[in-house]
């Protein structure tokens, strides 16, 4: 489908422009705006309270944004009342009626379709065989465990096939096996059946592993909407570079050779980006661990921790003018040990530099 | 010094549950045997009772002249409490949903009339419904009356509405304030129009809260027997004022306690269906 095509998966399903929402004095959305394409995977990422599930609740219609303009395929989408839009949301606490049975919870939405009986029955038969719960579609939602409700909240979502299906956590309670079928899952949905996915998780991996663009969020802000591999390798904003991934960080001064990180020295920084970055700006350079070197550069640390992780090791050298650790993450086990003095730096190119804003909100 | 845990245990039950105890054994179950025994002696020539066992107090209550009294008396308590259930339940939904201050102005503004005294709020009615009063004055005025309003069956009704139209109210409020509106959102959001997430969602999950208000409603309104009488005029004698007539007026203490008995097992039948109706409903809401 769209995939195949190409073209046709820039077409945007939803814009979200300008959106504002506040409570009292706490603003859980300050002006968002963001466009979530026609058949895509779209991830939000953000710590607890960012307002993701604030921004859910206006796009499924039970929350008014202050301001701002909300479109489905160009048409306004906040005119249309929340049991019109052909959107569904998978509630971070399921919501599932308490008094129904698994699989009446499931076949609600379908009975408000007015689907003959007979498909109804195939269709809830067939989600809750996906998502492993057959043998439970006569229990009620007090008689099942915390993985087994959340799976019918997610079978309850699904079933409709919506345009645009919204899930709030929908895997978090989940064991990693059932996770990853569960993802596996969702990845054919979005394939097999077209629908357009927008998932709110706590989980950076699987949004990194499941999302065609993540949009990453903070204080009710998105600060950086990319693909999982730009937004790891370029973050743009302090917050990204520390919330995704872990991350060494070096504030400092652009300087024509580099990144002059007070007592550090000059550091390798990209040169691809003077242009954003005019001598004399203040930056913060970011070194994933796994692409700084041991054993030569321009630094000098003493190892202070080692830790072998199977495949990877981590190594933490306390590095003289540089405040807290620099981690360094290299294949198999460390050659280095506990207490040793070592060289270390990496290629300009494997640096990014993130500009810091005037306003000196190094939120990191 | 230190007594063993079992005992400071008794002791401390026996502390904090003996006064209330002490108290409902006195005054409630002592008289509740002694009217529980009166049921099978016969009654004494000039009241009080002659201990010889007879099983007539209770075939008495067959005769079609007490059936009537019963079967009249629980049409008016079921009418009243459908009234109120009708009239009660969209009070406390709306109430449930109001701002947090406007919330605690209605509740009180629900409860204000048991701060003034029961029989002067029922002879406000007599002025209200009486033929010179307010209500047919203004029927008058339409070209609409007079109309006899008081000393009827409706009356009664309207008496008792008012009475326990709260005791409705109360017990629905906290039903319908205690249900998460995520559940109302997630029914709006599979498609459900607002009426059917009403009737699929809402209510269901409240009827604790209308099992609750229906007895706290049908329960006195069976047994009263003061507003019969004063908005009744007497015309209509229900169970209540039976029991009391037994008791003062006839002095047939026996019988009288018979049909206390008949009330008191259908308020305990009645008790146990709502008990049992709201374990399941509990059980699933949780
Ligand atoms: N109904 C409300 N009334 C008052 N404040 C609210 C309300 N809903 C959300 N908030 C506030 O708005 C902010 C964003 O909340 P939101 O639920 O969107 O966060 P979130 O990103 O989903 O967090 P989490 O990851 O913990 O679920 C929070 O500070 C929250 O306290
Ligand atoms: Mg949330």
């Amino acid at each position: 489908m769209n995939h195949m095509t190409g073209t046709t998966t820039t077409t945007s399903l939803i814009s979200i422009d300008g959106v504002s929402r506040r409570f009292g004095d706490v603003t859980a959305l300050d002006s968002v705006s963001l466009d979530i394409r026609q058949g895509e995977f779209f991830a939000l990422l953000g710590p607890s309270g960012c307002g993701k599930t604030t921004l859910l609740r206006i796009l499924a219609g039970f929350e008014e944004p202050d301001t701002g303009s909300v479109r489905l395929d160009g048409a306004d989408l906040l005119a249309v009342p929340a049991h019109r839009r052909p959107v569904n949301l998978m509630f971070q606490s399921y919501a599932l009626f308490p008094h129904m049975s698994v699989e009446k919870n499931v076949a609600y939405g379908l009975e408000r379709e007015k689907l003959p009986r007979e498909e109804i029955r195939k269709r809830v038969s067939e989600v809750l065989e996906t998502v492993g719960l057959a043998a439970h579609a006569r229990r009620r939602p007090h008689q099942l465990s915390g993985g087994q409700r959340q799976r019918v909240a997610l079978a309850r979502a699904i079933v409709k096939r919506p345009r645009l299906l919204l899930l709030d956590e929908p895997l978090s309670a989940l064991d990693k096996k059932v996770r990853a079928e569960m993802q596996l899952e969702l990845k054919r949905l979005q394939h097999e059946v077209g629908i357009t996915f927008v998932v709110v998780t706590h989980d950076q991996e699987e949004a990194m592993s499941l999302a065609d663009r993540i949009a990453v969020m903070q204080g009710g802000r998105v600060e950086q909407l990319d693909a999982p591999v730009a937004l790891y390798d370029r973050p743009r904003t302090p917050f990204v570079a520390d919330f995704i991934g872990a991350n060494n960080l070096f504030p400092g001064t652009v300087t024509a050779k580099g990144l002059e990180a007070g007592g550090l020295g000059v550091l390798p920084a990209p040169a691809d980006l003077a242009a954003d970055f005019p001598v004399g700006a203040r930056a913060l350079l970011a070194v994933r661990p796994e692409r700084v070197r041991l054993g030569a550069g321009e630094l000098r640390g003493t190892v202070v921790d080692v830790s072998f992780y199977g495949g990877t090791s981590h190594v933490a050298l306390s590095v003289p003018g540089h405040e807290g650790h620099v981690l360094v993450a290299t294949q198999g086990p460390a050659r280095v040990e506990t207490g040793a003095e070592v060289q270390l730096g990496w290629n300009a190119a494997d640096a990014s530099l993130i500009p810091v804003s005037e306003r000196g909100d190094r939120s990191v | 010094m230190t007594s063993p845990p079992v005992v400071r245990k008794a002791v401390a039950r026996v502390v904090t549950l003996g006064p209330g105890f002490g108290f409902l054994t006195v005054f409630l179950l002592v008289p509740l045997a002694l009217v529980l025994s009166y049921t099978v002696f016969r009654r004494g020539r000039f009241g009080g009772i002659v201990y010889q066992p007879t099983g007539e107090n209770f075939t008495r209550l067959a005769d079609p002249l007490y059936l009537d009294v019963v079967a009249g008396s629980v049409k008016i308590a079921a009418l009243t409490t459908v009234l109120a259930l009708l009239l009660g339940y969209p009070t406390a939904y709306m109430i449930a949903r109001l701002p947090g201050r406007w919330r605690v102005i209605a509740l009180v503004a629900v409860v204000l009339p048991f701060w003034t005294n029961f029989l002067i709020r029922t002879y406000a009615w007599i002025v209200l419904l009486n033929s010179q009063g307010p209500v047919n004055s203004a029927l008058k005025a339409l070209g609409l009356g007079p109309v006899e309003l008081l000393y009827t069956d409706g009356a009664i009704v309207a008496g008792l509405l008012y009475a326990y139209l709260p005791l409705m109210i109360l017990p629905l409020y906290s039903a319908i304030e205690r249900l998460d509106p995520q559940l109302r959102e997630a029914s709006a959001n599979l498609g459900a129009r607002p009426a059917r997430t009403f009737w699929s969602v809402t209510l269901p999950l409240s009827l604790p809260g209308v099992l609750t208000g229906c007895v706290f409603v049908f329960v006195p309104s069976l047994g009263n027997f003061v507003i019969p009488e004063l908005l009744g005029g007497g015309r209509r004698i229900m169970v209540g004022n039976l029991i009391r007539d037994q008791f003062l007026k006839a002095r047939d203490y026996p019988f009288g306690s018979v049909l206390a008995l008949a009330v008191i097992a259908v308020l305990v039948l009645l008790l146990f269906a709502q008990a049992w109706a709201s374990r399941r409903a509990g059980r699933d809401a949780s």
